[in-house]
C-alpha cells in the first residue's frame, strides 16, 4: 500500500451583512416570507439597471485588510452565464479577472483544530494562502417538490463573498481550523455572522490525492452540501480512505461533484465533470469599474484588532496563560466580557479562571450566551476582588456567584444579606482559636507530640465557631502560634 | 486568416436547437462578422488602456439603504405557475 498525499483547497462563500441587496435596494432579511423582497433588478427583468452597494464593497475591502491581501488599483464586475431557475438573468453577475482582492492568507493557530487533536498538530501556527476574494451576488433559494421545484427570489442579488484558499491545505483538521480562524476573524470585523448552518457561510471543497513522490496533482474530486465546520472535517476524512481505497485497487478517478450526506456519513456522486465549464464571461457593460484606493481608504481605521494580536495582548497585559488568553480571544463577546471585568481588577487572572471556570459552565448549563449574562462584568469584577481581598472566602465566593447569576445582584448586596463576611480581624479570630484551643485538649496534645494535621481539626473547628466567617488563612497562623 | 466559428459549440451553450440548415446559415453568417473583427487587430492599440467601457467613469454606488420592491402578488405576475408564494417550475435535480 502506497502513502498518498492530500491536497485541498476550498471555496468558502459568505453572505455580507448589509441591510439591502448587492445592485438595488431590496432589504436583506432572512426567514421572510417567500418573495417578499423583490425588484426588476433581482428579477432579472428585462432593461432593470443595476448599482453597485457601498457598503458591500467596503466589506470585502475590509476583510481584504483583514487576512492581509492586496487590493489591486481597480476591480470590475463580469457576468457568467448559466441556465438555472435560481438565476433569471441567465447570468450571474461576479468577478472575474479583475477581483478585489488577490492574495493574503489565514493563519491557523492551535485552538482553532478539533479539539481532539489539539495537542498534537505538528504545525499550529501554519497561515494558508489565498488566491483571492471576490464579490457576486448570490442566487435565489430553490426548493424542491415531488413534481415541480419552488423559487423564494427574496435571497437572490444578496452580496456573497468568495474567499478562494490556494490548494494549500493539507488535511481535514487543516481544512476545520481554516474555517474555525477565517470564521472567527469575518465576526471580528463584522462583516458577517458567519454560521455555517444559516447557510450565512457556505463551503465546497476541493481534494485530490497523488502517491508520495508525485510532483503532478491527482484528480481534483469536489464536495457539495457541507453546512457544518465539523461536517467539513468529516467529509474530507471520508473522501481521502474512499480515494485511498480506489487507488489502491489501482481505479482511475474521474473528476466529479460529489455530495456530503452528514446523517449516513458518507459522499455520494452528484455528476462527473466532463468538460471545464464554459461561462462565457464578459465584462458586465451595466457596470462601471470601481477604483479601490478612496474604499480601502474609508475602511482601513475599521480594521480590528485581530485574534492573534489580541490573545498575545491578554497574555502580556493581563498575565493569562497562552490557552486562556487562546479561549477568551476565540469568542469576541467573550474576550470583551473579560476585558471589562479585568479593568479594574486586582487580578485579572482570577477574573480570567472565575469566567472560564464558574461563568462558562454556569452558561452552558443554562444555555445561556455570554451576551445574556445575569452577571455584569463589574458585578464579576467586584466578586473577584472581595474574594482577593480575603473579605470572603474563595467557598463562599462561589455561593455569592450562584446567587448572583440567579438573580443578577451585585455581590455587595447578596453578602450583606447572607451575612458572609469573612472574618479577618484578628483580636476576634484570636478568641475563637483560644476557645477551640481550651475545648479540644487532645488534639493539642496530638498537634505537640508531632502530629501535625491535627491543626486542621483545630482549623475546622475555629471555622464551625465562626460560622463559616473566619479566614481560614488567618486562623491557621493564628493557631499555629499559639501552639508553638 | 479566415476565422472560424463553432456555431454548434456555441448553440449548445445557448441551449438553441438549430437545424442543419440553420447551422450552415449562421456559419457563415458570423464568420463574416469574426471577420469583420479581425480588421479591426490591424489598429494599433499599443498605447491605449483596455476598458470594457466608452466612458472614463468610475465607483457608480449607491448607499446601503433598503427600500421597498414589489409585493409578492407583482413579483409573481409573470409566474407562469405559483404555488405558496414560490414560482413554481419544473423540478430541478442537482
Ligand atoms: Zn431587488
Amino acid at each position: 500500500m502506497k502513502n498518498y498525499l492530500v491536497t485541498i483547497g476550498l471555496e468558502v462563500h459568505v453572505q455580507l451583512k448589509t441591510r439591502s441587496k448587492m445592485f438595488c435596494g431590496c432589504p436583506v432579511e432572512f426567514g421572510a416570507q417567500p418573495n417578499t423582497h423583490t425588484c426588476p433588478v433581482c428579477l432579472g427583468m428585462p432593461g432593470a439597471l443595476p448599482v453597485m452597494n457601498h457598503q458591500a464593497l467596503k466589506m470585502t475591502a475590509l476583510t481584504g485588510l483583514m487576512l492581509g491581501c492586496t487590493i489591486p488599483p481597480v476591480c470590475k464586475f463580469d457576468r457568467k452565464h448559466y441556465f438555472y431557475p435560481d438565476m433569471p438573468k441567465n447570468y450571474q453577475i461576479s468577478q472575474y479577472d479583475l477581483p478585489l482582492c488577490l492574495g493574503g492568507g489565514v493563519p491557523l493557530h492551535q485552538l482553532a483544530f478539533p479539539k481532539d487533536v489539539q495537542k498534537t498538530v505538528a504545525n499550529p501556527d501554519k497561515v494558508i494562502p489565498l488566491t483571492r476574494i471576490h464579490l457576486e451576488e448570490d442566487v435565489a433559494k430553490s426548493t424542491h417538490f415531488d413534481a415541480s421545484s419552488g423559487i423564494d427570489f427574496n435571497r437572490a442579488g444578496t452580496p456573497l463573498m468568495e474567499i478562494v484558499s490556494d490548494p494549500e491545505i493539507s488535511s481535514p483538521e487543516e481544512a476545520f481550523a481554516y474555517l474555525t480562524s477565517l470564521k472567527q476573524i469575518l465576526i471580528y470585523g463584522n462583516v458577517s455572522d458567519a454560521d455555517m448552518e444559516k447557510g450565512q457561510m457556505r463551503c465546497d471543497c476541493n481534494i485530490s490525492l497523488r502517491p508520495e513522490g508525485q510532483t503532478e496533482l491527482g484528480t481534483k474530486i469536489e464536495i457539495k452540501n457541507m453546512n457544518t465546520i465539523s461536517g467539513v472535517r468529516r467529509a474530507l476524512a471520508y473522501e481521502i480512505e474512499r480515494q485511498t481505497a480506489c487507488l489502491d485497487r489501482g481505479e482511475k478517478l474521474l473528476q466529479e461533484t460529489r455530495r456530503w450526506d452528514d446523517a449516513s456519513g458518507q459522499t455520494s456522486l452528484m455528476r462527473v465533470k466532463e468538460s471545464e465549464a464554459d461561462y462565457r464571461y464578459f465584462p458586465d457593460p451595466d457596470l462601471l469599474p470601481v477604483k479601490t484606493e478612496a474604499i480601502v481608504a474609508e475602511v482601513r481605521p475599521f480594521v480590528p484588532e485581530l485574534p492573534a494580536t489580541k490573545r498575545a495582548r491578554f497574555a502580556s497585559q493581563y498575565g493569562v496563560s497562552a490557552y486562556d488568553a487562546g479561549v477568551l480571544a476565540n469568542d469576541l463577546p467573550l474576550a470583551s466580557y473579560f476585558e471589562k471585568a479585568a479593568a479594574n481588577a486586582r487580578n485579572p487572572k482570577n477574573v480570567a479562571n472565575w469566567i472560564l471556570n464558574e461563568l462558562l459552565s454556569s452558561l452552558s448549563n443554562t444555555e445561556t450566551g455570554i451576551e445574556a449574562c445575569p452577571i455584569s462584568p463589574e458585578h464579576l469584577d467586584e466578586l473577584v476582588n472581595v474574594i482577593d481581598e480575603g473579605k470572603i472566602s474563595g467557598k463562599q465566593g462561589k455561593e455569592v456567584f450562584a446567587e448572583m447569576f440567579a438573580t443578577g445582584k451585585a455581590p455587595g448586596v447578596i453578602i450583606e444579606e447572607k451575612g458572609l463576611k469573612q472574618e479577618s480581624d484578628l483580636g476576634a479570630i484570636e478568641a475563637l482559636c483560644d476557645q477551640a484551643i481550651a475545648a479540644n485538649p487532645k488534639a493539642v496534645a496530638e498537634y505537640k507530640s508531632g502530629k501535625l494535621a491535627s491543626i486542621n481539626f483545630l482549623k475546622g473547628q475555629v471555622m464551625k465557631l465562626s460560622q463559616g466567617k473566619a479566614n481560614p488563612a488567618v486562623a491557621g497562623e493564628v493557631l499555629a502560634k499559639k501552639l508553638a | 486568416m479566415k476565422a472560424e466559428f463553432d456555431v454548434r459549440y456555441t448553440a449548445g451553450l445557448a441551449r438553441l436547437n438549430l437545424s442543419e440548415a440553420e447551422i450552415a446559415k449562421f456559419q457563415s453568417q458570423l464568420s463574416q462578422v469574426l471577420e469583420y473583427v479581425e480588421e479591426l487587430k490591424g489598429v494599433d492599440v499599443s498605447q491605449v488602456e483596455p476598458t470594457a467601457h466608452a466612458n472614463p467613469v468610475f465607483n457608480v454606488v449607491r448607499e446601503d439603504e433598503p427600500r421597498d420592491g414589489f409585493t409578492p402578488q407583482e413579483a409573481l405576475a409573470n409566474a407562469p405557475r405559483q404555488a405558496n408564494g414560490l414560482f413554481a417550475v419544473p423540478k430541478v435535480i442537482e
